[in-house]
């Protein structure tokens, strides 16, 4: 009992990473219809921008993370603007590339400046760790670290933010009008590129946060970090159903969870495996993912 | 008069002349161009500056020397197979070196092998450990101990001196490496009545390792054997920490880099990883190295990836003479092949049929005012 409710503890600090991330992916998609690989990198850097502000400028913590939001926010509308936006009425594929070549270009970039080997991030707080058995002798051994708990609770704040955003906010039914039909929305004076702007920055801003996060809670950064988390970000979306904010937190949750399981229970090197089985699995039902509507493709 | 004069002058020239070619033959320098192939990027960049910090050292000392002359081609193979095997394919095909140095990870040395052989380029890797590395063929040597020695010395170091009966290991699904030193410290602590009570298994590049932990702990392991590289053990270390999971992590040397301790902050004390080298030897040769590496380098010690490195390319220099200093490939491969006690940093290298230097190992502790000597381990 008290093993598996450490695997759900596991999981869940694990998945509030990968739902910061994989909204991004989510809100990208469901306004552009377009896979931003280089979001993964975006929060790479944001792991950087947190070394730098706390180490090299010596702010305290929240301050670091409240201006790493717009810094890496700002950094992906720069992107937006020379790399995505003249290709918009390119045919799909064009942007796609393009996000890929983005992708390599920041992540090599940052291997330059930065150098390849993993930097330690300075810890702004001490190691707690909590022993849930001193309160509930049935959950004896199960142990929670303050990280986990401040990762999971700032993600939470972040995503009922965002949520807020979307759904009480001009600019927020200003995105969700684009989701639903991008030309119409335009017909009805919506400032498109505005938009779009203000959607990249509000999804980098998350991953950003995301990235120093990870390196609190890891204590370190790579260049390379944004490879795998990027990529399983990028599965939650899916899976939750791309475009789609919820399904995002409930994909990143589930695939954070079942990995996590998969690892205690089953066979650990079968772990991706067993992880992108169920993505396939949940597709061949609904392709359109967990929480997203099935659509009717125009012909 | 006129006669003499023309003759002397006759005489003066040919002199001149024969002075200018013996003035030539001694600038004709022997010359060994050396292809050498290291990550100097990417997940074990530690590796590639540290063995290339060495390889620097010798390089220079034996150019200054000026009986050898080197040339050296560096390649950055990005700590990735396939560019290992497209940096080799370059230095064959391209710069056509006369002898290969490199690499450090087994995955990527035995990508690249099969082009040096094919090629007919002497390859002498200085620290890729897996038995498999030099079946690829002749031209494949190294001048390092291999895993079935390494994961025996760890199983027995276990078993024996910290009297563990129980063991759990850790290890990197995809890398040749670590697949291959498990099976060998499986095989010989279970020979020794040792009993490996979990198993588990994570992929490089994975930052959380709280599940697996998570599965140790439950079993309950006196010793957690991670045959892996720095960057993700020390990270494993930090998080068994947090999750006060008990037992003493050994490894092997692919933990051997300044970014462990770095990585496992207060997870570092106290665990063992076996190693080719240590600067607290106090062998005078190793404190000539050690004291040479350090004003260098800023007063830091050496690694064994250093040490290899620096023995690497004597070595190879070692061959060339023996070789009359020729640089044909069949010549340099047979004195490469047949080297016997050459008097390295990292101990005597004599390479057995299978191109296997056999060499004792050191057991090193871990803490976080820099690592301990613990033990010599004979072959």
């Amino acid at each position: 009992m008290s093993e598996f409710v450490q695997y759900l503890v596991n999981g869940f600090a694990q998945g509030s990473i990968y739902a910061l991330i994989a909204l991004g992916y989510t809100m990208v998609y469901g306004i552009l219809k377009l896979i931003n690989f280089a979001h993964g990198e975006i929060y790479m850097i944001g792991g950087y921008v947190g070394i730098f502000l706390l180490s090299t400028l010596g702010l305290p913590f929240w301050a670091a993370l409240l201006l790493v939001m717009p810094i890496v926010g700002l950094f992906a509308v720069l992107i937006e603007r020379f790399a995505y936006r003249p290709l918009r009425g390119a045919p799909r594929i064009a942007p796609l590339i393009t996000a890929i070549g983005v992708s390599i270009v920041l992540l090599e970039l940052m291997r330059l400046i930065a150098g390849a080997q993993p930097r330690p991030f300075p810890q702004p707080f001490e190691d707690v760790s909590y022993e849930v058995g001193t309160w509930i002798s049935a959950l004896d051994g199960v142990i929670i670290q303050r990280n986990q708990i401040m990762v999971f609770i700032i993600a939470v704040v972040l995503m009922l933010l965002l949520n807020t955003i979307v759904m009480k906010t001009k600019i927020g039914r200003a995105m969700r009008a684009l989701s639903m039909d991008f030309d119409a929305s335009r017909l009805m004076g919506v400032p498109i590129d505005r938009v779009i702007a203000f959607t990249f920055f509000i999804g980098a801003s998350l991953a950003g946060a995301g990235g120093m996060l990870v390196g609190m809670y890891y204590n370190q950064v790579e260049p390379y970090m944004g490879q795998l988390a990027g990529l399983k970000a990028f599965t939650a979306a899916v899976l939750g159903g791309i475009g789609v904010i919820p399904g995002a937190v409930i994909g990143a949750f589930i695939l954070s969870i079942s990995e996590a399981l998969v690892v205690g229970y089953g066979e650990s090197s079968y772990r991706d495996a067993i992880a992108f089985a169920i993505l396939i699995f949940v597709l061949m039902f609904r392709p359109w993912g967990i929480m997203g509507k099935a659509e009717r493709v125009k012909v | 008069m006129l006669g003499k004069i023309s003759k002397s002058f006759a005489f003066m020239t040919t002199f001149a002349v024969a002075g200018a070619l013996s003035a030539q033959a001694k600038a004709a320098v022997p010359t060994l161009k050396v292809g050498i192939y290291l990550p100097m990027s990417g997940r074990t960049a530690s590796f590639g500056a540290d063995v290339y910090s060495g390889v620097k050292i010798a390089i220079d000392e034996i150019n200054k020397a000026g009986k050898v002359k080197i040339v050296p081609v560096l390649e950055d193979e990005k700590s990735e197979p396939t560019d290992s095997a497209n940096a080799v394919k370059k230095l064959v095909n391209i710069d056509k070196v006369h002898v290969i140095l490199g690499s450090v990870a087994s995955s990527n040395t035995n990508a690249a092998a099969p082009i040096a052989q094919a090629g007919k380029v002497p390859l002498i890797t200085p620290a890729s450990t897996n038995p498999n590395v030099t079946q690829n063929g002749d031209f494949i040597s190294r001048i390092c101990f291999i895993d079935d020695f390494q994961g025996s010395a760890l199983a027995k170091f276990a078993k024996n001196d910290l009297k563990a009966a129980k063991a759990a290991i850790v290890l990197d699904s995809a890398s040749d490496y670590s697949q291959g030193l498990a099976a060998a410290f499986r095989k010989a602590y279970k020979a020794l009545g040792g009993e490996i009570v979990a198993e588990v298994s994570y992929q490089a590049g994975d930052q959380d390792f709280s599940s697996q932990l998570t599965k140790i702990r439950t079993k309950k392991p006196d010793v957690i054997f991670v045959p892996g590289y720095y960057s993700e053990v020390g990270n494993m270390m930090r998080q068994a920490t947090k999750l006060k999971v008990k037992g003493t992590f050994i490894g092997g040397d692919g933990w051997s880099s300044e970014s462990l301790a770095q990585l496992a902050g207060d997870g570092i004390e106290g665990h063992y990883y076996s190693a080719h080298f240590s600067h607290e030897d106090t062998d005078a040769a190793v404190q000539g190295f050690v004291k040479k590496f350090g004003t260098l380098n800023k007063g830091k010690s050496p690694s064994d990836m250093a040490a290899l490195g620096y023995d690497a390319v004597y070595f190879a220099v070692d061959a060339f003479k023996r070789n009359g200093y020729k640089t044909d490939a069949e010549g340099l491969k047979k004195a490469i092949n047949s080297a016997k006690d050459f008097a390295g940093i990292t101990g005597n290298i004599t390479l057995d049929a299978n191109r296997n230097a056999t060499k004792p190992l050191v057991i090193i502790s871990t803490h976080k005012n820099g690592h301990k000597f613990k033990q010599r381990v004979q072959p």
